[in-house]
């Protein structure tokens, strides 16, 4: 899922300016599971604002709402009137969300309550940590099932630098070196040959590096347009 | 001749290489490259220039190699991937092959949140690249060498004359995938490597034996590396901080108990070559005496490398 983390308060104020009308919008999918912005997190947020606008004598009016998944048009058009009284909607859904909001709302300005930090996953109890790196050419099938991409501090793709410390990365002591993982779990496999094998510079283009990306299935296309 | 460089032409003639580092300074004054090229002149068969190492903004590695050209000592250029894409690489590769650059040494580079191990302020919050790795790195090397390609497909005017050096750290973790480390290396298209530097001469012994068993020693360079210890105190650091580096205690308190700890250095460091040199497929040594350029002479002389071989 994708992971995020509120914004700060001073800078989620900042935003504010002179609104006199906000509203705080949620999302009820992966923010929520990650305890950044769900309706739980809209609930935390929306009092520490009215908390810190009475201490600066401000009379400002905050609405919570969540919607069960802000990337959808269908369910963001169910808090169209809420959205349309408030002068300004701070959403706490993903980067996503944030814009699936502004492009159905043309005139509303939608900013950001959270940051958007990574795809990964709940590893423990109030640690998330990064899975993949959408590079858009998945090659899991021969790391035993870890992505170097994402997980390797310096994306390296034919084994680990000189970096690595007793399983730790050069960068930090709280950083898994992505290749022991991939190197241990490739020896419980009993595929450790599959490193032997060079592997070619990777075509970053499907990534980011290609452009702003696009996935089209003809066929559901086609059918549109019939 | 696949360069035409002193240090293939060395190694090819049979004898035990020797290369030296000389870091680029953290600024523009020339005069600073030209002193250490001074002191460092003739130790050497060649001399590895840093690439930005630790990720701390220095002169470039290829305008300092070309001031190494220039005064007639042979630089191997470090090339690390953090800082460029393999369109810039290739780029500047041909440009410093253009200028008579022959040894060019492919490397991952240090994290760009290291800033000297926390000595300096760095660029933590640079962007890295990391387009390809440093085994990748050679296999584009030999392309533009071998089939003067460039990675994409396109053809070059000319093939270009590089010895492609690699480094090895055969004691880092994961260890047992070390040796196949090396072979992917020298499967890429290696033809020297420069290892992590060594104090455990038994394990990095055991090491070369693993090497020797799938027969890489024949078919790449192996230099094994040699850090001139300052202190007692540095090399307990090495051993408990440095990736790939292990110290045996004896050196460590051998060090420490020195009433001359430099002269206890090189005398260490000059033990280490001479024990190296007895390891069957090492082909030469790669000595670093970080900020204390002086001391390479004195133990390049001292284990009875000097002078360098002429050809």
């Amino acid at each position: 899922m994708i992971i995020a983390e509120r914004k700060p308060l001073e800078e989620i104020l900042s935003m504010i300016g002179q609104a006199r009308s906000v509203l705080i919008a949620g999302c009820a999918t992966c923010v929520a599971d990650c305890m950044a912005g769900g309706e739980r997190e809209v609930g935390i947020l929306a009092s520490a604002l009215r908390i810190a606008q009475r201490q600066r004598n401000g009379d400002v009016e905050f609405v919570e709402a969540t919607v069960e998944r802000q990337c959808e048009r269908e369910f963001i058009d169910r808090i169209r009137e809420l959205v349309e009284k408030a002068d300004i909607v701070i959403s706490t859904a993903c980067g996503i969300g944030v814009q699936a909001m502004a492009e159905r709302y043309g005139t509303k300005p939608i900013y950001p309550g959270v940051n958007t930090r990574f795809l990964g996953l709940r590893e423990e109890e109030g640690l998330w940590t990064e899975r993949c790196g959408a590079c858009g050419d998945c090659t899991l099938h021969l790391t035993g099932g870890v992505c170097p991409v994402a997980r390797c501090s310096k994306s390296l793709l034919n084994g680990p630098c000189g970096g690595s410390t007793k399983g730790k990365c050069e960068v930090s002591d709280e950083i898994d070196c992505g290749w022991q993982l991939i190197v241990d779990r490739l020896k419980a496999l009993g595929q450790l040959d599959l490193l032997e094998v060079n592997i070619p510079p990777k075509n970053w283009a499907s990534g980011r590096h290609g452009g702003p990306r696009k996935v089209i299935k003809k066929e559901l296309r086609d059918e549109k347009r019939k | 001749m696949k360069s035409g460089s002193n240090l293939e032409k060395v190694l090819q003639a049979g004898h035990f290489a020797v290369t030296a580092e000389l870091g680029p300074p953290m600024g523009c004054n020339a005069e600073v490259v030209q002193k250490k090229i001074q002191l460092l002149g003739g130790v050497a068969d060649a001399y590895n220039v840093t690439d930005c190492q630790t990720a701390v903004v220095r002169m470039s590695s290829i305008a300092t190699s070309i001031f190494l050209v220039q005064s007639g000592l042979e630089p191997v250029m470090q090339m690390t991937c953090r800082d460029r894409n393999r369109i810039a690489m290739q780029s500047d590769i041909l440009g410093a092959a253009a200028h008579g650059i022959k040894n060019c040494l492919c490397i991952a580079g240090d994290h760009q949140s290291f800033g000297a191990a926390g000595k300096l302020k760095g660029h933590p919050g640079a962007k890295n690249v990391y387009d390809v790795d440093s085994i990748q790195l050679v296999g584009i090397l030999k392309g533009l060498r071998d089939e003067a390609r460039q990675q994409g497909g396109d053809p070059l005017d000319g093939r270009a004359p590089l010895f492609i050096g690699a480094a090895w750290t055969p004691l880092g973790d994961p260890v047992e995938i070390r040796t196949m480390r090396l072979a992917k290396k020298v499967n890429a298209g290696a033809d020297f490597v420069q290892t992590q530097a060594v104090f455990d001469i038994e394990r990095f012994s055991e090491a070369m034996k693993k090497a020797r068993d799938r027969g890489l020693h024949e078919r790449v360079a192996i230099l094994a590396g040699i850090i001139v210890p300052k202190s007692g105190g540095m090399l307990a650091y090495m051993n408990e901080s440095v990736p790939g580096v292990t110290v045996p205690e004896g050196l460590i308190r051998r060090m420490k108990g020195a009433s001359d700890p430099k002269a206890e250095g090189v005398a260490i460091a000059i033990e280490l070559v001479q024990q190296i040199k007895q390891i069957e497929g090492v082909r030469g040594v790669h000595i670093q005496a970080i900020e204390w350029e002086a001391a390479v002479r004195s133990v390049v002389e001292g284990a009875g490398l000097l002078p360098r071989p002429k050809l």
